[in-house]
């Protein structure tokens, strides 16, 4: 089992078997990985709001640092109008990032390398967005799909083109998490078979390569939520500031 | 001979990978949907409870902490405005103070110095006075003096010359001719004597 470097991705059951109707909602790894995620988030920003010191200490730094890096990245990219929606874009970024930062302890599960659980992220996202697009701009939010200054001839090409890339949003944005996730996981874990086959002759390098990798999937765990993040911001700003 | 094993043992071990994976290898497990429906519930579950607990009381909180810091250093930085204000207010009239006082002081000292200078003069005029009736008063004894001195000399001289006579010759001499004679000496010579 150990070998294969796709079994960390395996997902079993946990307890009994609980069935609701036709679905199995038993508690599995990925359940109790989200739990143990959103377990520390609240944790940690109800550490870190509970008092109120003018000079903060180190939580309350920290919860109040992702506060307001959180709050200008909206507002850097989706402008004020995108306030009402900032509670949910921190609890997004968060759930994302303590999900990766949390399959980068060994034997833990990583939650976001799920396809399944990216894409329900996504495509609520995409619903989300393409609700409060026709409820701001009413059938208006349609001209998104035609941008100003294109040529006549061109523009059937390129309205065709528009709403692809519009329906493929879903698609690409939790392809890219998942895959992310995924990729770097099974590489070290690659990585880590080959220092045991290769032994302690010539373990050292494939170790190696093994530990820089540790810091880049780090990286990729921050910078992979931090894009999800941010690319929400961007179909909300697409949403809310309709362009012509 | 080292290199070679060690060559050898990389080259052996990856095929030993390569089976390895080729037996267990079952597809992404991602793509099993036997566990969809679960995550799918557990993840509404969770995120929905995180979502709702985040925005209903621990966000709240903390952008309160920020406001209230904000404003509260605003206050600060207001509160060190003023009190910096009111010192420079101070500072002014500390600085008028004192060239008040200054210009005072100049003032009185002036006062001074005249009161002192005219004092001095009147107590000069004064004691010129005194010293000049008293230089003239020395004049006059002086003048008086002088013009009973060649009388006096004139007595004493033919007093001594006639006692002097006595005792040379023997003899009284008449005072009368003695005095004649000394009255003329003491006209030929009297301007050698006084330089009247």
């Amino acid at each position: 089992m150990a070998a294969n470097p796709m079994s960390q991705f395996d997902v079993y059951r946990i307890g009994p078997e609980i069935k609701v109707g036709a679905f199995d909602i038993s508690f599995t790894n990925a359940s109790l990985f989200m739990i143990l995620s959103t377990v520390s988030i609240l944790l940690i920003f109800n550490l870190g709001s509970k008092k109120n010191s003018i000079i903060p200490n180190k939580i309350q730094l920290l919860a109040e640092l992702s506060y307001t890096f959180v709050s200008k990245m909206i507002s850097d990219t989706a402008g004020s109008k995108a306030k009402p929606y900032f509670a949910f874009i921190f609890s997004l970024f968060m759930f994302v990032l303590f999900c990766n930062m949390f399959g980068m302890i060994p034997y833990t599960f990583t939650v976001t390398s799920h396809i399944i659980v990216t894409f329900v992220l996504a495509a609520f996202i995409f619903i989300g967005v393409t609700v409060i697009g026709f409820i701001k701009h009413g059938f208006g939010y349609l001209k998104l799909f035609v941008p100003s200054g294109v040529p006549a001839v061109l523009l059937p090409l390129i309205v065709v083109i528009e709403i692809i890339s519009y329906l493929s949003r879903p698609i690409s944005l939790s392809v890219r998490l998942f895959a992310n996730m995924m990729a770097g996981h099974t590489m070290m874990k690659v990585f880590g078979g080959f220092v045991i086959s290769l032994g302690i002759v010539g373990g050292w390098l494939p170790l190696s390569f093994s530990v820089a990798l540790t810091g880049l999937e780090i990286l990729v765990a921050f910078l992979q939520a931090y894009v999800f993040a941010i690319l929400t911001c961007i179909y909300l700003n697409d949403a809310l500031n309709l362009h012509h | 001979m080292v290199k070679k094993i060690y060559f050898q043992s990389i080259f052996f071990s990856f095929f030993s990978i390569k089976e390895a994976f080729a037996a267990e290898s079952g597809g992404m497990p991602q793509l099993n949907p036997e566990f969809w429906v679960s995550q799918i519930f557990w993840l509404i579950l969770t995120f929905g409870i995180m979502y709702l607990v985040l925005s209903k009381l621990i966000l709240p909180k903390i952008s309160n902490n920020l406001e209230s810091r904000k404003s509260q250093i605003l206050e600060n930085i207001e509160a060190a405005e003023k009190q910096r204000e009111d010192s420079d207010a101070k500072l002014k009239e500390y600085d008028e103070i004192i060239s008040k006082s200054k210009l005072e002081a100049n003032s009185i000292f002036n006062q001074a110095r005249e009161k002192a200078l005219k004092d001095i003069g009147a107590k000069r005029e004064v004691l010129d006075k005194q010293i000049d009736n008293e230089i003239a008063e020395a004049e006059k004894e002086i003048d008086a003096l002088r013009k009973n001195a060649p009388d006096k000399i004139n007595k004493i001289a033919i007093e001594t010359s006639s006692e002097l006579l006595q005792k040379l010759i023997g003899a009284e001499v008449n005072n009368s001719s003695i005095s004649a004679i000394v009255d003329d000496l003491s006209k030929r010579n009297g301007d050698k004597y006084y330089g009247n």
